[in-house]
């Protein structure tokens, strides 16, 4: 089935996006109003462009279709998604401001002053990038292929070329403005096709949703493990302590003036996440009232969303809402693409191009064409696996670069911030347990190699256990090696806990 | 091709694997450890071994935190009981057995701090009232750096060999040198940071004669502009004056390059034109404290100012990433790039003294790959832009 408006509304979203980085979207003001060094970027703005950013196909289609297919219990996904923030907000959002970090790597070099760990780091960060967009990309094939038809690869292609595009050439994504808009045009796209749709299911008497006892009980389902308690817990934990861990937002705290703006960043982040985390539910809801399994094909996870509005409304009306969700969901993946994959370039680029371009070339390559290069590479591994591979659940790969972000990040990040003798033997050794640990299990849960019951379980959810793992190993081992404690700890600690306001003024 | 794998497989060669890992480490771990090698060899690896882990701890001179942690490392060289370290005036750590011989320690190394002389010491004057006390003797050596004496190293022990004499002697003036390579480390680093200040930002003498120049010719015409542009002006010279860290955020750079460029365009009028292009991404970016105005001067002042008719500079700061880039664009007369490059190299001491000074510290806290970079020819304007990174190690020394 195919439906012109809806590949119309995609088109105008990559045209765009395209349109916007070429540009390059400045603040560009004449003579009469130099005043520009005061306008720095607001808390507000700021965070609708870490929403923006965040909000990927994982929440944008995902979770409405774990709560289609898996009932009750999903309604914890959404939850965790923006409780990440708090435990970011509560623990390190000033403190890494502070720190002058740009990204994850800086903070691990800048912290614990070792350039391996750093490197480990960068490595980490390119895995986690890869894992966030390999489903972006298979999300962007099947939503294409939902609304025109086209094999899914199509879809992968044309996120893939728009998103180098945007990369290489540096412009948009680093574009505040742009990205904030992003978050409106997302929650619009998602809010206003619910609110037609519930008008439409009271209008019509609203019909109960068709499921059986374990879609409303809570912690019946046996999907994905049948150890459902401790499934739900692990996946609230990875979320929780993932977030901070993700390389494409943290990034995004360096654009806040100050530790303070960047805590009222993320209290705005959540405020921004918890209204549009209201709606996906929406659609899982509405779903098993209006779609039987056959109308989803199977892909429910990723297609009920833009199922919905057609099975509920028929002709323009459809269609348009349709339109409208489909152009969203493109947003969607183009903002968190363009993100990560930015990140990832970024690491590439830094750790591991320069020192060997400019080792094997005596600094004859240019900085731009290493970046443009590290792009490219960055962009085309995730895209070569979207094409080959077998598609895996959104909600499932983002789950397991959340898991391995808790178990190697968040460790490093809240032990650097609050623990004064953490080690860079320690941290490395953490960092190299959860980061192997979680990996392993993503790769075994992903291939599908553990027996069901608890070994699936504890693959399928590792954080419960990796994470405290990783903590234990990195306080151990950092207490059997004090001699690698980092030589400028104390004036590090210092700058990471002193508020702005106390700092006497340089001049 | 059959779909999955088999798990008992799996597990087998993942096992088999971690084995074979295990054993190679371990065969490794038990070649590199000592007894394959001769005792005279071993006595001589442990030896080094030891003197290595004394000198981290002595690496920032002969004080107090890294003599208490180099002592038990001192002790093992010199095979004694006991071991005290003492500075000029007092007693900085004892080590070993006999801790209660301390309180008399300096009364016993007074003569070897005042001559610098070795002295051995018998049981007549070490005496202890404890039978299960070892020590009886005494060798106490001087430290001496730059014909100084700072300290002395006492071995305690039942009796003085002329071995033990020797040995002490040695260790001391081993700690002598260790304490001489740290002062030539301090040193340098003096050197450099001192070499860091004298390139500190200049504030160009043209600029501030210019400037009131321009303010007089207001006094009387508009004194209210006037008193407007004094207070820019008193403000441009406190932040470029100022004391305090070599970093600023670009926000801040800006904020005093628009009250240059607020001074420049009393003295230029119409003449001069200028825009602004900053991604605000930037602002918060740490640049080395000015390291922007001096470009917009030179746009202004060599680029502008011999031109006929009207000029246009073009300030933008652009976000990369981990980088942000700086230009400063003109249309003015443009320049040799012969000329530049003499600028840059440090060759010619011309004028402009602004960009070669920019270009210096930023290669001195970035590296060399992050100096300015100009592009230009005679009467095609001039464009002068440079990289920074968003986080840089560097940032964190104190300047």
């Amino acid at each position: 089935m195919s439906q012109p408006l809806s590949v119309l509304a995609i088109a105008l979203v990559c045209f765009t996006t395209l349109t916007l980085g070429a540009l390059g979207l400045r603040l560009a003001k004449g003579t009469s109003d130099f005043y520009v060094a005061g306008r720095a970027i607001t808390p507000w703005r700021n965070a609708s462009a870490i929403s923006g950013e965040y909000l990927s196909a994982a929440s944008y289609l995902g979770v409405a279709g774990l709560v289609y297919d898996r009932g009750i219990d999903m309604l914890w996904m959404p939850i965790g998604y923006t409780v990440g923030y708090l435990v970011l907000l509560i623990l390190i959002a000033a403190p890494l401001r502070r720190s002058g970090a740009y990204t994850l790597p800086d903070f691990a070099e800048s912290r614990l002053e070792s350039r391996t760990l750093r490197r480990g780091c960068a490595l980490l960060v390119v895995g986690i990038g890869w894992l966030y967009l390999l489903p972006q990309m298979q999300g962007a094939g099947l939503a294409l292929r939902h609304v025109s038809g086209l094999p899914t690869w199509v879809g992968a292609t044309v996120l893939t070329v728009i998103v180098v595009l945007n990369v290489a050439a540096g412009g948009m994504r680093s574009v505040t403005l742009v990205q904030s808009v992003q978050y409106w045009i997302k929650l619009t796209a998602i809010a206003v096709p619910a609110f037609v749709l519930l008008l439409v299911w009271q209008r019509s008497g609203g019909p109960t949703p068709q499921a059986a006892a374990s879609w409303w009980e809570p912690l019946t389902s046996d999907g994905p493990t049948s150890r459902a308690l401790f499934t739900t817990y692990s996946t609230l934990a990875a979320l929780c302590l993932g977030t901070m861990g993700l390389p494409h937002i943290a990034v995004r705290f360096y654009t806040n003036p100050d530790g303070v703006a960047a805590r009222r960043t993320t209290v705005s982040v959540l405020a921004l996440l918890s209204i549009f985390y209201v709606f996906p539910p929406v659609y899982g809801y509405l779903g098993r009232a209006y779609l039987d399994h056959g109308d989803v094909g199977g892909d429910a996870s990723r297609t009920v969303v833009l199922a919905l509005p057609g099975a509920m409304l028929s002709g323009l009306d459809g269609q348009l809402l349709t339109a409208l969700i489909a152009g969203g969901a493109f947003a969607a993946f183009l903002a968190t693409a363009s993100g990560v994959a930015m990140s990832v370039a970024g690491a590439i680029d830094q750790d591991v191009l320069r020192p060997l371009t400019a080792r094997l070339s005596r600094g004859e390559v240019a900085p731009a064409t290493s970046f443009r290069l590290a792009a490219l590479v960055g962009v085309l591994a995730p895209f070569v696996a979207a094409c080959t591979a077998e598609p895996i659940g959104i909600s499932s790969a983002v789950g397991h670069a959340f898991a391995i972000a808790a178990a190697t990040f968040a460790p490093l990040l809240i032990l650097g911030v609050w623990w004064t003798r953490l080690t860079a033997k320690g941290a490395a050794a953490g960092v190299a347990v959860g980061g192997l640990t979680t990996t392993a299990a993503a790769i075994v849960s992903v291939m599908d190699l553990a027996p069901a019951g608890w070994p699936g379980a504890l693959v399928a959810a590792p954080t419960a256990w990796a994470t405290p793992l990783a903590f234990a190993v990195t306080i151990i081992v950092s207490l059997l090696t004090p001699a690698s404690r980092p030589r400028r700890w104390a004036r590090t600690m210092t700058r990471l806990h002193t508020p702005e306001d106390v700092l006497v003024d340089g001049t | 091709m059959t779909a999955g794998l088999h798990l008992p497989t799996v597990v087998v060669v993942t096992g088999a694997f971690l084995a074979l890992w295990l054993v190679v480490t371990l065969v490794r771990w038990r070649r590199a450890r000592p007894g394959f090698i001769s005792v005279t060899d071993q006595a001589t690896y442990e030896t080094l071994h030891t003197a290595s882990e004394a000198a981290r701890h002595l690496a920032d001179g002969f004080t107090d935190d890294g003599c208490e942690r180099a002592a038990p490392y001192l002790k093992a060289m010199l095979a004694t009981p006991g071991l005290a370290i003492c500075d000029a005036s007092s007693v900085i750590v004892w080590e070993g057995e006999g801790r209660h011989h301390l309180p008399v320690v300096m009364d016993q190394a007074a003569q070897v701090l005042a001559s610098g002389q070795t002295v051995v010491l018998g049981p007549d004057v070490v005496t202890c009232t404890s039978t299960d006390c070892p020590i009886r003797a005494a060798v106490i050596a001087p430290v001496v750096v730059d014909d100084r004496v700072i300290g002395a190293i006492a071995g305690y022990g039942p009796a003085v060999s002329a071995g033990l004499a020797r040995a002490a002697e040695e260790v001391a003036s081993w700690v002598a040198t260790q304490v001489e390579l740290a002062d030539l480390g301090y040193e340098r680093t003096r050197a450099m940071e001192a070499e860091l200040r004298a390139l500190r930002a200049q504030i160009s003498p043209h600029f501030i004669y210019n400037s009131l120049a321009a303010i007089a010719s207001f006094v009387r015409t508009d004194p209210a502009r006037a008193r407007e542009l004094l207070l820019e002006f008193a403000d441009f010279t406190r932040y470029a004056l100022r004391r305090g860290g070599a970093f600023t955020t670009v926000s801040e750079e800006l904020r005093n390059v628009e009250r240059y460029l607020v001074l420049e365009q009393a003295r230029f009028g119409d003449r001069l034109a200028i825009t602004l292009k900053i991604a605000p991404e930037v602002l918060s970016v740490r640049v080395p404290y000015l390291a922007i105005q001096p470009l917009v001067e030179n746009a202004v002042r060599h680029g502008l100012a011999p031109k006929e008719g009207p000029g246009h500079v073009t300030l933008s700061a652009t976000d990369h990433g981990n980088e942000a880039e700086i230009s400063v664009d003109d249309d003015g007369v443009g320049a040799r790039p012969e000329a530049i490059r003499k600028i840059l190299d440090g060759q010619s001491r011309a004028d402009s003294v602004g960009l070669g000074n920019v270009d210096a510290r930023l290669r001195q806290v970035y590296g060399e790959e992050f100096g300015l970079v100009v592009d230009t020819a005679p009467g095609a304007g001039m464009r002068v832009s440079f990289r920074v990174p968003k986080y840089s190690p560097a940032l964190e020394e104190p300047a």
